[in-house]
């Protein structure tokens, strides 16, 4: 496969064609910040704290690493004082629905973050959707997902699926960046509520 | 029908069509579009259905409805040709007149004819009326000449001509290089030249490549493509099959929202009776070509008017957008190049391929070509939808076109570019507008709503009813725009209903570079438009709100009071008996009191105040004033005290 040379931090680094800007970077130490990605799924782009501006066809531009694939002369930047004011912002906005998360409380350390800059709304979920995504594509069974949409989205799991599926496996519960209680309590709620139906109907 | 089979055919048909229109014999044409249904124009066709009838002119008066005319808020519309007599407002008990007076005795009933609201001046054709005389209707004007159920209509007005020339004299890359010389920017948004466009996606490779129609106009009060599909469906037909052979692309998709259900018949009727005729399927006119196009019902995303989204939800998916690299050029739907316009863009291609290049570019800026469909609505005269050249100023949009602000009242602001776009104040009037004019400005063309705005809209308000509309249509999918957009609305909110702290201007300022350089798409990233140029054209207001508790325009709830002037008031008991909330206090010969704590700020008193007396007055940033001792407060009428 065909290799492309790009510039990370000014340093010179070589990626081969369809790779992104976050693994170009990992592979040669240069790290930047993830929480909705895992190496296993498909990138997502949802948290966006992996942010990172680039110069490319004679505009700059903040794109998200994960996502964005490297293309011949790419100029990257990790670190500069903008993306620190966006990734502190991100930071600050998740912490108002998961003030607990050990990942959110170190990045808050290195931005800088105050974790109560906005009023508390603690669902625990930042929607990074790593239990969707895991449960779809490596588990394929669907048993948990999102419904609505925008600041209503909340991740569900699907009582019909998740009751045969989920006690056995729970594989998603270490992946929450925010501890797996939301992911635990949804699921409870889930099963339990299934569990109620033939009760009240009787 | 028989099919058409040849260009030559075509050619044929047409000049048979042409044969059978005498030009002289009266036509009717009655304004059908989606505004004038809301003004009950079915029950005028239904009138003049009856009465031409009654009087025997079924044969020899041609009765034709079309499309939206644009002046929508004078509809329904009636023009009776060959005089072109344009008749506005016309209910079902107009038309017998109209029909003995105008059709039969060719005499004008003066009453419905436009009359100018501030010079008095009266226009009997609607190519004289000052709203559309000041407009420049290359894509639009067709509407008002053809019924959009009839493709007979269309081709007697020179319709699929630009087929028929790509077809027989041009090769793909020569209908690419033609758009592009045309300079032809996306009307979606985006302002993306659209040769470009079509150029990189017939250079992918793939299999199979698709076109697509993006009708999902989703801003608040913008129309301009419900009027053209609904109007002239076959116009984008045309645009979209020349655009496909450019591209190579064998399959159309019309994405259309199923809130415009005119616009959906209309486009899926063409879609038949075209295929009947051989305009659509297998080897169109001989010439090898297959092309087919299926009708797809948004369910009422705004955010699937953003192309990555518009797509995953035609493959079935939530409608969610997707990151940029891969374009969909490249990648689109099912994985395959796909290429995405706006209505307003496939419409102009007919037109682009008629005139040619050259004459397309004659008109416009050094870097916006041809015209511009906007929807001007608010606090404007004459609202509806105008076409005008691209440079044409603000001013003359608002003032020549759209007749000023009502009431006497003062011009504010004229917000462009939908939900994420931005809003320009007086000092901006005179500017150009164009692409790259507008940008600069801090808003943006969008797909073209202009909101005008007066002095009594207050602008903290009016940004946090954009970033209310955007919160809710917001997909949640990313940080920046799910939890950016509501924090940002949580501090507008607070603004307008006095809780403003300080701070606050600088941390929307904040959030606004976080959503608008880190977000995933359009939506999120054009989010803080409404607010930054609020911010940089009104901050006055803003602080007013927030140091002194102060709504200037006199509009958020929380921050007036009304006040009934001692002075002025005459006891006349109109506004006790309007209050909702018994909160005036009062009676006869006693001067009337708010008591604010009771008021529901509705706003009763003051329209029931009579003008003569003006006694009701809304306060704002100031305590009210302490009501009279109640011993002062009887009025001692004069014709009682002689």
């Amino acid at each position: 496969m065909s290799e492309l040379l790009l510039q990370i931090d000014g340093r010179e680094v070589t990626a081969r064609a369809g790779a992104t800007i976050l693994e170009a970077a990992q592979s040669v130490g240069i790290s930047i910040p993830t929480l909705c990605h895992h190496e296993k799924l498909e990138a997502h782009g949802g948290c966006r704290i992996c942010s990172v501006e680039v110069d490319a066809r004679g505009r700059t531009s903040v794109v998200a690493a994960c996502l964005y694939p490297v293309e011949q002369d790419l100029v990257v930047r990790t670190r500069t004082r903008k993306l620190e004011r966006i990734r502190k912002s991100l930071v600050e906005m998740m912490m108002a629905h998961a003030p607990d998360s050990e990942q959110l409380q170190a990045l808050a350390v290195e931005y800088g973050a105050d974790k109560d800059r906005y009023g508390k709304e603690v669902s625990f979920c930042i929607h990074c959707g790593l239990c969707v995504r895991y449960c779809a594509e490596i588990k394929k069974k669907n048993a948990v997902g999102f419904i609505d949409r925008g600041p209503r989205k909340e991740i569900c799991f699907i009582p019909e699926i998740a009751a045969k599926e989920c006690w056995e496996c729970k594989e998603c519960f270490p992946l929450c960046p925010t501890s797996a209680l939301q992911a635990a309590f949804v699921l409870v709620k889930a099963l339990t509520s299934q569990a109620d139906e033939p009760e009240r109907k009787a | 029908m028989p099919r058409i089979n040849s260009t030559a055919e075509l050619d044929a048909l047409r000049l048979d069509i042409l044969s059978t229109r005498n030009p002289e014999k009266p036509c009717i044409t009655l304004c059908s579009g989606s505004a004038c249904q809301a003004t009950h124009c079915r029950k005028v066709a239904a009138a003049l259905d009856l009465e031409l009838e009654k009087q025997g002119l079924t044969n020899t008066v041609h009765f034709r409805k079309t499309g939206c005319h644009g002046f929508c808020e004078q509809g329904p519309i009636i023009v009776i040709y060959p005089e072109g007599v344009c008749y506005l407002k016309v209910q079902p008990a107009d038309i017998p007149e109209i029909v003995s007076q105008t059709l039969v005795a060719k005499k004008i009933v003066e009453r419905l004819i436009y009359v100018d609201p501030t010079t008095g001046e009266k226009a009997v054709k609607e190519e004289d009326i000052p709203f559309y005389k000041n407009q420049q209707r290359l894509v639009l004007g067709l509407n008002t000449r053809i019924d959009p159920k009839s493709l007979e209509d269309y081709l007697a007005v020179g319709g699929y001509q630009a087929l028929t020339k790509v077809l027989t004299e041009m090769s793909p890359e020569q209908v690419i290089d033609e758009v592009k010389a045309a300079s032809l920017r996306g009307r979606g948004g985006g302002g993306f030249p659209a040769g470009l466009k079509w150029e990189a996606c017939r250079n992918a490779t793939g299999d199979a490549k698709y076109v697509i129609v993006n009708c999902d106009e989703g801003d608040p009060g913008a129309y301009m493509d419900r009027s053209l599909m609904e109007g002239n469906p076959y116009c984008v037909l045309e645009g979209l099959l020349i655009g496909a052979y450019a591209i190579g692309a064998h399959e159309g998709y019309i994405y259309v929202r199923q809130e415009y259900p005119l616009a959906v018949e209309n486009v899926m009727a063409a879609i038949k009776t075209a295929e009947e005729f051989g305009l659509l399927g297998k080897n169109i006119l001989s010439s090898g070509f297959d092309f087919i196009i299926k009708v797809h019902k948004g369910a009422g995303a705004f955010v699937c008017g953003e192309e990555t989204a518009l797509i995953m939800s035609l493959e079935g998916k939530v409608g969610e957008p997707k990151s940029r690299p891969p374009y969909p050029a490249v990648r689109g739907l099912w994985g395959k190049p796909t290429n995405i316009n706006n209505v307003e863009t496939w419409a102009n291609i007919p037109l682009v391929i008629n005139k040619g290049a050259a004459e397309f570019t004659s008109i416009g800026t050094e870097g916006s070509k041809g015209t511009k469909i906007f929807s001007l609505v608010g606090k404007v005269n004459n609202t509806g939808l105008v076409e005008v050249p691209m440079g044409v100023t603000l001013r003359d949009i608002v003032y020549k076109i759209g007749g000023g602000i009502p009431g006497g009242k003062k011009y504010k602001a004229i917000q462009t570019g939908g939900p994420a776009g931005g809003c320009m104040p007086e000092s901006l009037l005179d500017m150009e507008v164009d692409f790259d004019q507008l940008t600069k400005a801090g808003s943006m063309m969008g797909s073209g709503g202009m909101i005008v705005l007066d002095e009594e809209t207050c602008m903290v308000d009016f940004a946090r009813y954009f970033l209310g509309f955007l919160a809710d249509e917001s997909c949640g999918k990313c940080v920046p725009c799910r939890e950016g957009v509501k924090q940002m609305l949580n501090i507008l909110t607070r603004i307008t209903r006095g809780k403003g702290k300080q701070g606050d201007i600088e941390l929307l300022e904040e959030l606004a570079e976080v959503a608008g350089s880190a977000a995933l798409c359009a939506l999120g990233k054009g989010a803080p438009n409404p607010v930054l140029s609020t911010i940089r054209h009104f901050r006055d207001e803003y602080e007013a709100h927030i140091n002194d508790r102060n709504c200037p325009a006199l509009s958020c709830k929380e921050l007036i009071s009304y006040y009934i002037d001692p002075e002025k008031c005459q006891a006349c008991l109109s506004c006790g008996r309007k209050c909702p909330a018994e909160a005036i206090d009062g009676g006869k010969n006693l001067v009337h009191v708010v008591i604010q704590d009771k008021c529901t700020k509705c706003g009763s008193c003051l329209e029931a105040c009579p003008a003569r007396f003006g006694a009701v007055r809304k306060i704002s940033g100031e305590p009210v004033p302490a009501s009279l001792p109640q011993e002062s407060r009887t009025i001692v009428r004069k014709s009682k005290q002689s």
